[in-house]
Protein backbone atom coordinates (compact mmCIF):
# COMPACT_ATOMS: atom_id res chain seq x y z
CA UNK A 1 0.00 0.00 0.00
CA UNK A 2 1.01 3.65 -0.99
CA UNK A 3 2.44 5.93 2.07
CA UNK A 4 -0.35 7.93 0.93
CA UNK A 5 -3.05 6.52 -0.37
CA UNK A 6 -6.35 7.18 1.13
CA UNK A 7 -7.44 4.22 3.73
CA UNK A 8 -10.98 4.57 2.35
CA UNK A 9 -11.30 5.49 -1.16
CA UNK A 10 -14.90 5.03 -3.32
CA UNK A 11 -15.06 5.56 -7.15
CA UNK A 12 -18.65 6.11 -8.93
CA UNK A 13 -20.02 4.35 -5.96
CA UNK A 14 -23.52 3.47 -6.25
CA UNK A 15 -26.13 1.69 -4.19
CA UNK A 16 -29.40 0.57 -5.82
CA UNK A 17 -32.46 -1.23 -3.79
CA UNK A 18 -34.65 -2.28 -6.50
CA UNK A 19 -36.03 1.09 -8.79
CA UNK A 20 -34.35 2.99 -6.01
CA UNK A 21 -30.49 4.73 -6.04
CA UNK A 22 -29.47 5.64 -2.32
CA UNK A 23 -26.51 6.18 -3.49
CA UNK A 24 -25.68 7.95 -6.96
CA UNK A 25 -21.88 7.90 -7.86
CA UNK A 26 -19.91 9.39 -5.38
CA UNK A 27 -16.20 9.77 -5.09
CA UNK A 28 -14.61 10.00 -1.40
CA UNK A 29 -11.41 9.78 -0.01
CA UNK A 30 -10.62 9.37 3.72
CA UNK A 31 -6.87 9.93 4.49
CA UNK A 32 -5.42 8.32 7.83
CA UNK A 33 -6.15 10.49 11.17
CA UNK A 34 -8.70 12.87 9.88
CA UNK A 35 -12.03 12.84 10.94
CA UNK A 36 -14.36 12.48 8.42
CA UNK A 37 -18.03 13.57 7.79
CA UNK A 38 -20.99 12.74 5.88
CA UNK A 39 -24.03 15.81 6.87
CA UNK A 40 -27.27 15.67 5.35
CA UNK A 41 -30.84 14.98 5.94
CA UNK A 42 -32.26 11.57 6.33
CA UNK A 43 -32.66 9.60 3.44
CA UNK A 44 -29.88 10.78 2.21
CA UNK A 45 -27.54 8.29 1.07
CA UNK A 46 -25.46 8.54 4.45
CA UNK A 47 -26.11 4.88 6.22
CA UNK A 48 -25.89 3.09 2.98
CA UNK A 49 -22.97 4.80 2.00
CA UNK A 50 -21.71 3.98 5.65
CA UNK A 51 -23.28 0.03 5.01
CA UNK A 52 -20.62 -0.63 2.03
CA UNK A 53 -17.93 0.84 4.06
CA UNK A 54 -18.66 -1.06 7.01
CA UNK A 55 -18.50 -4.12 4.57
CA UNK A 56 -22.28 -5.79 4.87
CA UNK A 57 -23.72 -4.20 2.19
CA UNK A 58 -22.39 -4.80 -1.25
CA UNK A 59 -22.30 -1.71 -3.65
CA UNK A 60 -24.22 -2.07 -6.73
CA UNK A 61 -21.93 -0.20 -8.92
CA UNK A 62 -18.14 1.97 -8.62
CA UNK A 63 -15.24 0.79 -6.98
CA UNK A 64 -14.42 0.85 -3.34
CA UNK A 65 -11.31 -0.14 -1.65
CA UNK A 66 -10.68 0.21 2.51
CA UNK A 67 -7.00 -0.15 4.24
CA UNK A 68 -5.82 -1.29 0.38
CA UNK A 69 -8.62 -4.06 -0.08
CA UNK A 70 -11.08 -4.46 -2.45
CA UNK A 71 -14.27 -4.08 -0.03
CA UNK A 72 -16.14 -6.69 -2.59
CA UNK A 73 -14.06 -9.06 -1.87
CA UNK A 74 -12.43 -8.87 1.20
CA UNK A 75 -15.19 -8.04 3.37
CA UNK A 76 -14.07 -10.04 6.02
CA UNK A 77 -10.36 -9.19 6.42
CA UNK A 78 -11.48 -5.22 6.43
CA UNK A 79 -14.67 -5.69 9.06
CA UNK A 80 -11.50 -7.31 11.48
CA UNK A 81 -10.13 -3.59 10.97
CA UNK A 82 -13.16 -1.71 11.64
CA UNK A 83 -14.63 -0.59 14.70
CA UNK A 84 -18.65 -0.30 14.16
CA UNK A 85 -21.30 2.06 16.05
CA UNK A 86 -24.31 1.65 14.68
CA UNK A 87 -27.03 4.45 14.59
CA UNK A 88 -29.87 1.94 15.97
CA UNK A 89 -28.18 0.54 19.59
CA UNK A 90 -28.02 -3.21 19.96
CA UNK A 91 -26.56 -4.33 22.93
CA UNK A 92 -27.44 -7.05 24.87
CA UNK A 93 -29.72 -5.32 27.50
CA UNK A 94 -29.33 -8.75 29.34
CA UNK A 95 -25.41 -8.91 29.71
CA UNK A 96 -23.52 -6.81 31.53
CA UNK A 97 -21.96 -4.31 30.94
CA UNK A 98 -18.33 -5.78 30.73
CA UNK A 99 -20.23 -9.06 29.43
CA UNK A 100 -21.28 -7.05 26.04
CA UNK A 101 -17.46 -5.93 25.22
CA UNK A 102 -16.00 -9.24 26.38
CA UNK A 103 -18.59 -11.33 24.06
CA UNK A 104 -18.14 -9.03 21.20
CA UNK A 105 -14.39 -9.42 21.46
CA UNK A 106 -14.89 -13.08 20.96
CA UNK A 107 -16.49 -12.20 17.35
CA UNK A 108 -12.78 -10.90 16.38
CA UNK A 109 -11.22 -13.93 17.96
CA UNK A 110 -9.81 -12.05 20.69
CA UNK A 111 -8.34 -14.20 23.58
CA UNK A 112 -10.57 -13.81 26.43
CA UNK A 113 -7.91 -13.03 29.04
CA UNK A 114 -6.96 -10.11 26.61
CA UNK A 115 -10.84 -9.42 25.92
CA UNK A 116 -11.30 -9.02 29.54
CA UNK A 117 -8.66 -6.42 29.89
CA UNK A 118 -9.07 -4.68 26.88
CA UNK A 119 -12.68 -4.46 28.22
CA UNK A 120 -11.67 -2.94 31.54
CA UNK A 121 -9.68 -0.34 30.03
CA UNK A 122 -12.40 1.22 27.15
CA UNK A 123 -14.69 1.21 30.06
CA UNK A 124 -12.44 3.19 31.89
CA UNK A 125 -11.79 5.53 28.70
CA UNK A 126 -15.94 5.89 28.44
CA UNK A 127 -16.37 6.41 32.20
CA UNK A 128 -18.40 3.17 32.67
CA UNK A 129 -15.70 1.56 34.19
CA UNK A 130 -18.23 1.94 37.85
CA UNK A 131 -20.67 0.10 35.90
CA UNK A 132 -18.55 -2.69 34.62
CA UNK A 133 -20.70 -5.43 36.58
CA UNK A 134 -24.17 -4.11 36.07
CA UNK A 135 -26.69 -5.05 33.82
CA UNK A 136 -27.16 -2.65 30.52
CA UNK A 137 -30.97 -2.33 30.81
CA UNK A 138 -30.96 0.51 33.18
CA UNK A 139 -28.23 2.49 31.97
CA UNK A 140 -29.32 5.93 30.14
CA UNK A 141 -29.47 6.57 26.80
CA UNK A 142 -25.52 8.64 26.65
CA UNK A 143 -24.72 5.87 28.77
CA UNK A 144 -25.12 3.06 26.17
CA UNK A 145 -24.07 5.06 23.02
CA UNK A 146 -20.93 5.37 24.70
CA UNK A 147 -20.61 1.65 26.07
CA UNK A 148 -21.51 0.90 21.40
CA UNK A 149 -18.62 3.20 21.29
CA UNK A 150 -16.46 1.23 23.45
CA UNK A 151 -17.32 -1.84 21.88
CA UNK A 152 -16.39 -0.54 18.48
CA UNK A 153 -12.91 0.25 19.79
CA UNK A 154 -12.57 -3.82 21.47
CA UNK A 155 -10.54 -4.95 18.32
CA UNK A 156 -8.51 -2.06 18.38
CA UNK A 157 -9.83 -0.22 14.99
CA UNK A 158 -7.42 1.45 12.57
CA UNK A 159 -10.99 3.55 11.44
CA UNK A 160 -14.34 3.70 13.69
CA UNK A 161 -17.34 4.36 11.68
CA UNK A 162 -20.17 6.11 13.78
CA UNK A 163 -23.58 6.38 12.18
CA UNK A 164 -25.18 9.04 13.69
CA UNK A 165 -23.71 8.69 16.78
CA UNK A 166 -25.43 11.52 19.33
CA UNK A 167 -28.86 11.43 17.57
CA UNK A 168 -31.70 11.22 20.62
CA UNK A 169 -29.11 12.13 23.03
CA UNK A 170 -29.49 15.21 25.33
CA UNK A 171 -27.09 17.98 25.54
CA UNK A 172 -24.70 17.37 28.01
CA UNK A 173 -24.59 13.36 26.85
CA UNK A 174 -23.88 14.74 23.58
CA UNK A 175 -20.88 16.81 24.80
CA UNK A 176 -19.68 13.79 26.55
CA UNK A 177 -19.70 11.52 23.74
CA UNK A 178 -18.33 14.53 21.48
CA UNK A 179 -15.37 14.51 24.18
CA UNK A 180 -14.51 11.28 23.72
CA UNK A 181 -14.25 10.82 20.22
CA UNK A 182 -12.28 14.05 20.06
CA UNK A 183 -9.98 12.07 22.51
CA UNK A 184 -9.87 9.24 20.09
CA UNK A 185 -8.86 11.36 17.39
CA UNK A 186 -5.82 12.70 19.05
CA UNK A 187 -4.79 9.33 19.48
CA UNK A 188 -4.43 8.90 15.63
CA UNK A 189 -7.79 6.88 15.21
CA UNK A 190 -9.14 7.44 11.82
CA UNK A 191 -13.19 8.64 12.25
CA UNK A 192 -15.93 8.80 9.29
CA UNK A 193 -19.18 9.81 10.52
CA UNK A 194 -22.62 10.80 9.53
CA UNK A 195 -25.09 13.38 10.99
CA UNK A 196 -27.56 15.93 10.39
CA UNK A 197 -26.48 17.84 12.90
CA UNK A 198 -24.32 20.67 12.42
CA UNK A 199 -22.80 21.63 14.96
CA UNK A 200 -21.52 17.86 15.72
CA UNK A 201 -20.10 18.18 11.93
CA UNK A 202 -18.19 21.06 12.70
CA UNK A 203 -17.72 19.64 15.98
CA UNK A 204 -15.53 16.88 14.90
CA UNK A 205 -14.87 16.97 11.34
CA UNK A 206 -11.58 17.97 9.73
CA UNK A 207 -13.23 17.68 6.26
CA UNK A 208 -17.19 16.51 5.39
CA UNK A 209 -19.02 16.08 2.47
CA UNK A 210 -22.70 17.54 2.02
CA UNK A 211 -25.11 14.37 0.89
CA UNK A 212 -28.18 14.91 -0.58
CA UNK A 213 -30.71 12.37 -2.45
CA UNK A 214 -27.44 9.91 -3.04
CA UNK A 215 -25.42 12.50 -4.07
CA UNK A 216 -22.31 14.62 -3.16
CA UNK A 217 -23.06 17.89 -3.38
CA UNK A 218 -20.13 20.08 -1.30
CA UNK A 219 -17.03 19.06 0.18
CA UNK A 220 -14.13 20.73 2.48
CA UNK A 221 -13.36 21.52 6.04
CA UNK A 222 -16.64 22.92 7.74
CA UNK A 223 -15.18 26.41 7.59
CA UNK A 224 -13.99 26.58 3.71
CA UNK A 225 -18.16 25.62 3.25
CA UNK A 226 -19.36 28.03 5.21
CA UNK A 227 -17.03 30.54 3.80
CA UNK A 228 -18.19 29.42 0.32
CA UNK A 229 -21.37 29.27 0.41
CA UNK A 230 -22.35 31.39 3.18
CA UNK A 231 -21.79 34.90 4.38
CA UNK A 232 -19.89 35.25 7.67
CA UNK A 233 -23.40 36.41 9.72
CA UNK A 234 -26.71 35.49 9.52
CA UNK A 235 -29.70 37.97 10.99
CA UNK A 236 -33.01 35.55 11.92
CA UNK A 237 -35.98 37.68 11.90
CA UNK A 238 -39.36 36.36 13.10
CA UNK A 239 -42.72 38.28 12.70
CA UNK A 240 -44.84 36.34 15.46
CA UNK A 241 -47.56 34.33 14.11
CA UNK A 242 -47.85 36.19 10.37
CA UNK A 243 -47.57 34.86 7.04
CA UNK A 244 -44.13 35.12 5.88
CA UNK A 245 -44.51 35.70 1.83
CA UNK A 246 -44.99 39.17 1.46
CA UNK A 247 -41.56 39.70 3.16
CA UNK A 248 -39.45 38.87 0.82
CA UNK A 249 -40.10 42.02 -1.06
CA UNK A 250 -39.99 44.21 2.25
CA UNK A 251 -36.53 42.82 2.95
CA UNK A 252 -35.09 43.15 -0.77
CA UNK A 253 -31.70 44.93 -0.72
CA UNK A 254 -31.08 44.08 2.91
CA UNK A 255 -27.47 41.82 2.82
CA UNK A 256 -26.57 39.22 0.02
CA UNK A 257 -29.64 37.38 0.07
CA UNK A 258 -32.51 36.82 1.43
CA UNK A 259 -34.36 33.35 2.14
CA UNK A 260 -37.79 32.73 3.71
CA UNK A 261 -38.58 29.48 5.63
CA UNK A 262 -41.66 28.72 7.35
CA UNK A 263 -40.97 30.19 10.52
CA UNK A 264 -38.10 32.43 9.98
CA UNK A 265 -36.94 35.04 7.62
CA UNK A 266 -32.55 34.48 6.82
CA UNK A 267 -30.61 37.69 5.79
CA UNK A 268 -27.80 36.58 4.52
CA UNK A 269 -24.99 39.07 5.33
CA UNK A 270 -21.69 40.50 6.45
CA UNK A 271 -22.37 42.56 9.27
CA UNK A 272 -25.89 41.37 10.99
CA UNK A 273 -26.27 43.92 12.98
CA UNK A 274 -26.35 46.46 10.42
CA UNK A 275 -28.40 44.53 8.28
CA UNK A 276 -31.03 44.58 11.65
CA UNK A 277 -30.92 48.06 11.68
CA UNK A 278 -31.92 48.48 7.87
CA UNK A 279 -34.91 46.07 8.73
CA UNK A 280 -36.01 49.00 11.44
CA UNK A 281 -35.58 51.41 9.61
CA UNK A 282 -37.85 50.03 6.27
CA UNK A 283 -40.40 50.15 9.27
CA UNK A 284 -40.38 46.44 10.48
CA UNK A 285 -41.05 45.33 13.64
CA UNK A 286 -39.73 41.67 13.92
CA UNK A 287 -40.73 40.02 16.84
CA UNK A 288 -37.60 38.42 17.55
CA UNK A 289 -34.10 39.06 15.74
CA UNK A 290 -30.72 37.16 16.38
CA UNK A 291 -27.82 37.92 14.60
CA UNK A 292 -25.36 34.70 14.13
CA UNK A 293 -22.58 33.33 12.82
CA UNK A 294 -22.73 31.25 9.17
CA UNK A 295 -23.09 27.41 9.73
CA UNK A 296 -23.47 24.11 7.91
CA UNK A 297 -27.16 24.61 8.39
CA UNK A 298 -26.90 27.28 5.73
CA UNK A 299 -24.76 25.74 3.35
CA UNK A 300 -27.31 23.34 3.35
CA UNK A 301 -29.65 25.13 2.43
CA UNK A 302 -27.95 27.02 -0.15
CA UNK A 303 -26.64 24.04 -1.96
CA UNK A 304 -30.18 22.48 -1.53
CA UNK A 305 -32.99 24.90 -0.65
CA UNK A 306 -34.10 22.19 2.34
CA UNK A 307 -33.34 22.55 5.69
CA UNK A 308 -31.17 19.84 7.14
CA UNK A 309 -33.95 18.02 10.24
CA UNK A 310 -36.91 18.44 8.86
CA UNK B 1 -7.59 -20.20 16.58
CA UNK B 2 -11.34 -20.87 17.12
CA UNK B 3 -13.38 -21.31 13.63
CA UNK B 4 -15.43 -18.42 13.31
CA UNK B 5 -18.50 -20.24 13.43
CA UNK B 6 -18.02 -21.94 16.99
CA UNK B 7 -16.97 -18.24 18.18
CA UNK B 8 -21.07 -17.67 16.51
CA UNK B 9 -21.66 -20.39 18.86
CA UNK B 10 -19.99 -19.00 21.89
CA UNK B 11 -22.85 -15.59 22.20
CA UNK B 12 -25.43 -18.43 22.40
CA UNK B 13 -23.53 -20.33 25.06
CA UNK B 14 -22.49 -17.34 27.06
CA UNK B 15 -26.41 -15.92 26.64
CA UNK B 16 -28.09 -19.56 27.64
CA UNK B 17 -26.21 -19.32 31.08
CA UNK B 18 -29.24 -16.82 32.51
CA UNK B 19 -32.16 -18.93 30.98
CA UNK B 20 -31.04 -22.53 31.12
CA UNK B 21 -33.05 -23.38 34.12
CA UNK B 22 -36.42 -22.24 32.85
CA UNK B 23 -35.60 -23.76 29.70
CA UNK B 24 -34.78 -27.52 30.98
CA UNK B 25 -37.99 -27.60 32.49
CA UNK B 26 -40.14 -26.34 29.33
CA UNK B 27 -38.24 -28.73 26.66
CA UNK B 28 -37.43 -32.19 29.53
CA UNK B 29 -40.29 -31.89 32.43
CA UNK B 30 -43.23 -31.46 30.10
CA UNK B 31 -42.59 -34.43 27.91
CA UNK B 32 -41.83 -36.32 30.90
CA UNK B 33 -45.00 -35.64 32.30
CA UNK B 34 -46.99 -36.54 29.30
CA UNK B 35 -44.74 -39.77 29.28
CA UNK B 36 -46.29 -40.67 32.90
CA UNK B 37 -49.91 -39.41 32.01
CA UNK B 38 -50.28 -40.82 28.70
CA UNK B 39 -47.70 -43.68 29.17
CA UNK B 40 -48.86 -45.07 32.53
CA UNK B 41 -52.62 -44.29 32.56
CA UNK B 42 -53.71 -44.65 29.08
CA UNK B 43 -51.15 -47.15 28.78
CA UNK B 44 -52.68 -49.15 31.68
CA UNK B 45 -56.29 -49.33 29.43
CA UNK B 46 -54.43 -49.96 26.26
CA UNK B 47 -52.16 -53.00 27.43
CA UNK B 48 -55.22 -54.28 29.03
CA UNK B 49 -56.87 -55.35 25.69
CA UNK B 50 -53.90 -57.16 23.81
CA UNK B 51 -52.56 -54.97 20.93
CA UNK B 52 -50.96 -55.55 17.85
CA UNK B 53 -48.45 -52.93 19.47
CA UNK B 54 -46.18 -55.68 21.00
CA UNK B 55 -44.61 -53.93 23.70
CA UNK B 56 -45.77 -52.19 26.87
CA UNK B 57 -47.23 -48.92 25.75
CA UNK B 58 -45.25 -46.22 27.68
CA UNK B 59 -42.41 -48.56 25.90
CA UNK B 60 -43.96 -47.58 22.88
CA UNK B 61 -44.71 -44.17 23.50
CA UNK B 62 -41.91 -43.07 24.87
CA UNK B 63 -39.01 -43.18 22.06
CA UNK B 64 -41.92 -41.65 20.27
CA UNK B 65 -41.92 -38.15 22.69
CA UNK B 66 -38.51 -38.18 22.48
CA UNK B 67 -38.66 -37.29 18.69
CA UNK B 68 -41.33 -35.08 19.34
CA UNK B 69 -39.82 -33.54 21.92
CA UNK B 70 -36.72 -33.03 19.35
CA UNK B 71 -39.38 -31.24 16.93
CA UNK B 72 -40.65 -29.09 19.76
CA UNK B 73 -37.52 -27.57 20.84
CA UNK B 74 -36.02 -27.22 17.50
CA UNK B 75 -39.39 -25.24 16.47
CA UNK B 76 -39.73 -23.24 19.80
CA UNK B 77 -35.47 -22.20 19.66
CA UNK B 78 -35.11 -21.49 15.51
CA UNK B 79 -38.43 -19.38 15.15
CA UNK B 80 -38.88 -16.28 18.16
CA UNK B 81 -34.70 -16.36 18.89
CA UNK B 82 -33.87 -16.46 15.22
CA UNK B 83 -36.68 -13.34 14.63
CA UNK B 84 -35.33 -12.15 17.58
CA UNK B 85 -31.54 -12.27 16.24
CA UNK B 86 -32.70 -9.36 13.50
CA UNK B 87 -35.21 -7.26 14.94
CA UNK B 88 -35.30 -7.41 18.74
CA UNK B 89 -31.69 -8.24 20.24
CA UNK B 90 -30.71 -7.39 16.59
CA UNK B 91 -27.59 -9.58 17.70
CA UNK B 92 -27.07 -11.14 14.09
CA UNK B 93 -26.58 -7.55 12.65
CA UNK B 94 -23.99 -7.23 15.49
CA UNK B 95 -22.00 -10.31 14.48
CA UNK B 96 -22.06 -9.21 11.03
CA UNK B 97 -20.04 -6.05 11.70
CA UNK B 98 -17.09 -7.99 12.88
CA UNK B 99 -15.27 -10.97 10.87
CA UNK B 100 -17.80 -13.47 11.19
CA UNK B 101 -19.85 -13.83 7.48
CA UNK B 102 -23.78 -14.36 7.45
CA UNK B 103 -22.55 -18.40 6.79
CA UNK B 104 -20.85 -18.17 10.87
CA UNK B 105 -23.75 -16.08 11.84
CA UNK B 106 -26.42 -18.95 10.98
CA UNK B 107 -24.24 -21.65 11.90
CA UNK B 108 -23.20 -20.59 15.22
CA UNK B 109 -27.17 -20.12 16.43
CA UNK B 110 -28.05 -23.46 14.22
CA UNK B 111 -25.40 -25.08 16.36
CA UNK B 112 -26.62 -24.09 19.51
CA UNK B 113 -30.28 -25.15 18.74
CA UNK B 114 -29.13 -28.43 17.93
CA UNK B 115 -26.81 -28.81 21.09
CA UNK B 116 -30.31 -27.81 22.99
CA UNK B 117 -31.66 -30.60 21.20
CA UNK B 118 -29.35 -33.02 21.88
CA UNK B 119 -29.20 -31.84 25.76
CA UNK B 120 -32.91 -32.48 26.13
CA UNK B 121 -33.07 -35.74 24.46
CA UNK B 122 -30.09 -37.19 26.46
CA UNK B 123 -32.40 -36.29 29.88
CA UNK B 124 -35.58 -37.66 28.08
CA UNK B 125 -33.22 -40.80 27.52
CA UNK B 126 -32.58 -41.02 31.35
CA UNK B 127 -36.39 -40.99 31.81
CA UNK B 128 -37.25 -43.70 29.69
CA UNK B 129 -34.44 -45.84 31.44
CA UNK B 130 -35.85 -45.15 35.05
CA UNK B 131 -39.07 -46.44 33.25
CA UNK B 132 -37.70 -49.46 32.15
CA UNK B 133 -38.80 -48.37 28.53
CA UNK B 134 -35.56 -49.37 27.12
CA UNK B 135 -34.93 -52.38 25.45
CA UNK B 136 -31.68 -52.15 23.38
CA UNK B 137 -28.25 -50.79 23.26
CA UNK B 138 -29.25 -48.83 20.02
CA UNK B 139 -30.83 -46.59 22.37
CA UNK B 140 -28.06 -44.65 23.31
CA UNK B 141 -28.07 -43.84 19.26
CA UNK B 142 -31.50 -41.77 20.14
CA UNK B 143 -29.86 -38.24 21.10
CA UNK B 144 -28.40 -38.79 17.47
CA UNK B 145 -31.64 -38.95 16.15
CA UNK B 146 -32.73 -36.43 17.82
CA UNK B 147 -30.04 -34.10 16.99
CA UNK B 148 -30.98 -35.00 12.81
CA UNK B 149 -34.51 -34.65 13.64
CA UNK B 150 -33.87 -31.29 15.31
CA UNK B 151 -31.68 -30.19 11.90
CA UNK B 152 -34.76 -31.35 9.68
CA UNK B 153 -36.87 -28.81 11.48
CA UNK B 154 -35.04 -26.06 12.62
CA UNK B 155 -33.21 -25.87 9.53
CA UNK B 156 -36.45 -24.55 7.47
CA UNK B 157 -37.56 -22.54 10.58
CA UNK B 158 -34.35 -20.36 10.15
CA UNK B 159 -35.59 -19.55 6.73
CA UNK B 160 -39.04 -19.47 8.02
CA UNK B 161 -38.77 -17.04 10.74
CA UNK B 162 -35.50 -14.71 8.88
CA UNK B 163 -38.16 -14.26 6.52
CA UNK B 164 -41.27 -13.51 8.52
CA UNK B 165 -42.71 -10.16 8.61
CA UNK B 166 -44.16 -10.32 12.43
CA UNK B 167 -43.73 -12.99 15.14
CA UNK B 168 -47.10 -13.82 15.15
CA UNK B 169 -47.07 -16.06 12.23
CA UNK B 170 -44.58 -18.54 14.71
CA UNK B 171 -48.43 -19.37 16.83
CA UNK B 172 -49.82 -20.69 13.17
CA UNK B 173 -46.77 -22.20 12.77
CA UNK B 174 -46.99 -24.24 15.70
CA UNK B 175 -50.89 -25.05 15.31
CA UNK B 176 -50.77 -25.97 11.47
CA UNK B 177 -47.61 -28.07 11.60
CA UNK B 178 -45.86 -28.90 14.86
CA UNK B 179 -49.07 -29.96 16.86
CA UNK B 180 -50.42 -31.69 13.88
CA UNK B 181 -47.25 -33.83 13.41
CA UNK B 182 -47.17 -34.00 17.23
CA UNK B 183 -50.58 -35.57 16.97
CA UNK B 184 -50.19 -37.80 13.73
CA UNK B 185 -47.16 -38.56 12.65
CA UNK B 186 -46.79 -42.17 14.69
CA UNK B 187 -46.32 -40.70 18.20
CA UNK B 188 -48.89 -41.93 19.61
CA UNK B 189 -50.53 -44.53 17.53
CA UNK B 190 -48.99 -46.44 14.10
CA UNK B 191 -49.70 -44.54 11.08
CA UNK B 192 -51.14 -47.59 9.07
CA UNK B 193 -54.28 -46.46 11.38
CA UNK B 194 -54.56 -43.10 9.75
CA UNK B 195 -56.81 -43.11 6.31
CA UNK B 196 -54.66 -43.24 3.12
CA UNK B 197 -54.67 -39.09 2.79
CA UNK B 198 -52.84 -38.26 6.49
CA UNK B 199 -50.77 -41.24 6.12
CA UNK B 200 -48.86 -39.66 3.36
CA UNK B 201 -48.54 -36.54 5.03
CA UNK B 202 -47.10 -38.61 7.87
CA UNK B 203 -44.70 -39.88 5.45
CA UNK B 204 -43.61 -36.36 4.10
CA UNK B 205 -43.45 -35.34 7.44
CA UNK B 206 -39.73 -35.08 9.22
CA UNK B 207 -41.56 -36.17 12.57
CA UNK B 208 -42.13 -39.49 11.14
CA UNK B 209 -39.00 -40.88 10.14
CA UNK B 210 -37.61 -40.00 13.35
CA UNK B 211 -40.14 -41.63 15.36
CA UNK B 212 -39.02 -44.31 13.62
CA UNK B 213 -35.66 -44.26 14.08
CA UNK B 214 -35.89 -43.68 17.36
CA UNK B 215 -38.64 -46.43 17.96
CA UNK B 216 -36.30 -48.84 16.28
CA UNK B 217 -33.65 -47.59 18.54
CA UNK B 218 -34.89 -47.91 21.90
CA UNK B 219 -37.02 -51.26 21.19
CA UNK B 220 -34.21 -52.73 19.05
CA UNK B 221 -36.72 -53.35 16.23
CA UNK B 222 -36.74 -52.94 12.61
CA UNK B 223 -38.04 -49.51 11.07
CA UNK B 224 -40.47 -49.14 8.13
CA UNK B 225 -38.30 -48.10 5.36
CA UNK B 226 -34.82 -49.30 6.42
CA UNK B 227 -32.79 -46.61 8.34
CA UNK B 228 -30.89 -45.41 5.37
CA UNK B 229 -34.32 -44.09 4.26
CA UNK B 230 -35.57 -42.52 7.06
CA UNK B 231 -32.16 -40.97 7.35
CA UNK B 232 -32.34 -39.99 3.71
CA UNK B 233 -35.53 -37.79 3.80
CA UNK B 234 -34.37 -36.26 6.89
CA UNK B 235 -31.07 -35.31 5.20
CA UNK B 236 -33.27 -34.17 2.60
CA UNK B 237 -35.09 -32.03 5.15
CA UNK B 238 -31.52 -30.66 6.29
CA UNK B 239 -30.35 -29.92 3.20
CA UNK B 240 -33.10 -27.96 2.08
CA UNK B 241 -33.71 -25.87 4.62
CA UNK B 242 -30.06 -24.90 4.91
CA UNK B 243 -29.68 -23.78 1.47
CA UNK B 244 -32.86 -21.76 2.29
CA UNK B 245 -31.87 -20.28 5.54
CA UNK B 246 -28.66 -19.66 4.04
CA UNK B 247 -29.95 -17.50 1.34
CA UNK B 248 -32.64 -15.66 3.70
CA UNK B 249 -30.19 -14.67 6.16
CA UNK B 250 -28.01 -13.72 3.31
CA UNK B 251 -31.03 -11.28 2.22
CA UNK B 252 -31.45 -9.98 5.22
CA UNK B 253 -27.80 -9.45 6.52
CA UNK B 254 -26.28 -8.42 3.32
CA UNK B 255 -28.68 -7.22 0.62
Amino acid sequence: MAEDEALIAATALVKQFGDFTAVDGIDVRVRAGEAFGFLGPNGAGKSSTMRMIGCVSRPTGGALRILGLDAAKDGAAIRARLGVCPQQDSLDLELTVLENLTVYARYFNIPRKVARARAMELLDFVQLADRAGDKVEPLSGGMKRRLTIARALVNEPEIVLLDEPTTGLDPQARHLVWERLFRLKQRGVTLVLTTHYMDEAEQLCDRLVVMDAGRIVAEGSPRELIDRHSTREVLEVRFGNDPLDGFADKLDGIGERVEVLPDRILVYTGDGDAAAAQVHGRGLTPSSVLVRRGSLEDVFLQLTGRTLVD
Amino acid sequence: MAHPTALALEFHLVAYKRTWRSSVFSSFALPAMFLVAMGITVGHYIDERSTSIGVPYLDYLGPGLLAATALQVAVGDSTWPVYGGFHWTRVYHVMRASPLTVGDVLRGHLAFVLLRVALSSAGFLVVLLLFGALHSWWALTTPLVAVLVGAACAAPCFAFAARATSDGAFAVLFRVAVVPMTLFAGVFFPVESLPWVARLLAYVSPLWHGVELSRAATLGTATAWGVPAHVAVLAVWCAVGYVLALRSFTRKLGD
